[in-house]
């Protein structure tokens, strides 16, 4: 029978398309979710809270950072302020993709935002600018949140089961600066940003006694700092 | 508790970080400072993580050759900087570490 109608496929189609635009990155995002159960088991966070970070903060790197402050018996103010700054590269992602899902309806946009992690966006904003905002593209950064969203619940729940039992001499826990090394190298181009993250990790070392990781808040600061003073200076 | 307060207030000023812009657009403009400070914020907090996680062992910098994630990370950042593929730089920044490992022990 022909297909006289081949519109409703569409948004299939874009969905897909954003899952397979995904799937390479998930290999990396796998194990990092594990490693976030492992050490939630480590910081003594029992199963449903751990399970629940990753499904109400839903933001890797911070979820991270907050085992190591809950072990630390960080207050609760520095730590999610800690994760407030960590998480606020994401207001640039949501400029970022404002204009293209602006014509969307409301329940779209609340979804989306909340699916608006580094590897959903990286992949959404490519496609975005390749292809425009008109053809249900939404269904293809549906596509690319959700397979993230689902690769994060679940490696994160078998690292929560598993955590305990992966030996130590496999050094899982090296996954998340290399995770981290593979988003942020590529995109240090100019002199502002290659001098904020060098500013940064020079301070994070010199101030990594501070109590409680107030190293990485002070050092995130003065490195943005410095970025924006070589700029001005130009 | 306080780890749900953690929780709960984490999530909810992430989710309305993300939906800012989308939400707000057609109602405000970013000043241009406010603007270049954000597009700062990725470099410096995952610079800051990149480095104690590589530097700082066992709650001291190890800044010698025998702490392995020094050249395994800098390795990294090569193949990063050079060939832009994820999937590559963790699995080559891996392997590296886990052979420097090996070369130390044994």
């Amino acid at each position: 029978m022909p297909d006289e109608n081949p519109s409703p496929q569409i948004p299939r189609r874009q969905f897909w398309r954003g899952v397979q635009a995904i799937l390479p990155i998930l290999v990396g995002v796998f194990p990092f979710g594990m490693i976030y159960g492992a050490l939630a088991v480590k910081a003594d966070i029992p199963f449903f809270p751990a399970a629940s970070m990753s499904f109400i903060t839903f933001a890797g790197s911070s979820q991270f950072v907050a085992t190591q402050m809950v072990r630390q018996a960080a207050p609760v103010v520095i730590t999610v302020l800690t994760m407030f700054v960590i998480n606020l590269r994401h207001a640039l992602y949501s400029a970022s993709v404002a204009g293209y899902v602006r014509h969307l309806s409301p329940a779209w946009k609340l979804g989306l935002a909340y699916l608006l992690t580094d590897e959903a966006y990286a992949v959404t904003i490519s496609n975005y600018r390749q292809e425009g905002s008109q053809g249900n593209q939404q269904y293809f950064f549906l596509g690319a949140g959700l397979a993230l969203w689902l690769c994060w619940q679940i490696s994160t729940l078998l690292g929560i089961l598993l955590g305990a039992v992966i030996p130590e001499s496999w050094s899982l826990d090296f996954a998340l600066p290399l995770t981290f090394i593979a988003l942020i190298v590529p995109s240090l181009k100019e002199r502002a940003g290659i001098t904020a993250a060098l500013t940064s990790a020079v301070v994070g070392i010199l101030a990594y006694a501070m109590p409680f990781k107030l190293s990485i808040l002070t050092a995130a600061l003065l490195g943005i700092t410095a970025g924006l003073l070589v700029e001005k200076k130009r | 508790m306080n780890l749900w307060l953690i929780i709960i207030l984490a999530g909810i000023l992430t989710y309305l970080t993300r939906l800012s812009f989308i939400w707000l657009l057609h109602r405000v403009n970013v000043p241009p400072l406010a603007q270049r400070a954000l597009e700062l914020v990725p470099p410096a907090v995952l610079a800051v993580i990149i480095a104690q996680e590589m530097l700082i062992r066992d709650g001291a910098p190890a800044l010698t050759l025998h702490n392995p994630r020094i050249l395994a990370g800098l390795v990294a950042i090569v193949v990063a900087w050079r060939t832009r593929n994820t999937l590559l730089t963790i699995i080559v920044g891996m392997a590296a570490l886990l052979v420097l490992n090996a070369l130390l022990l044994g």
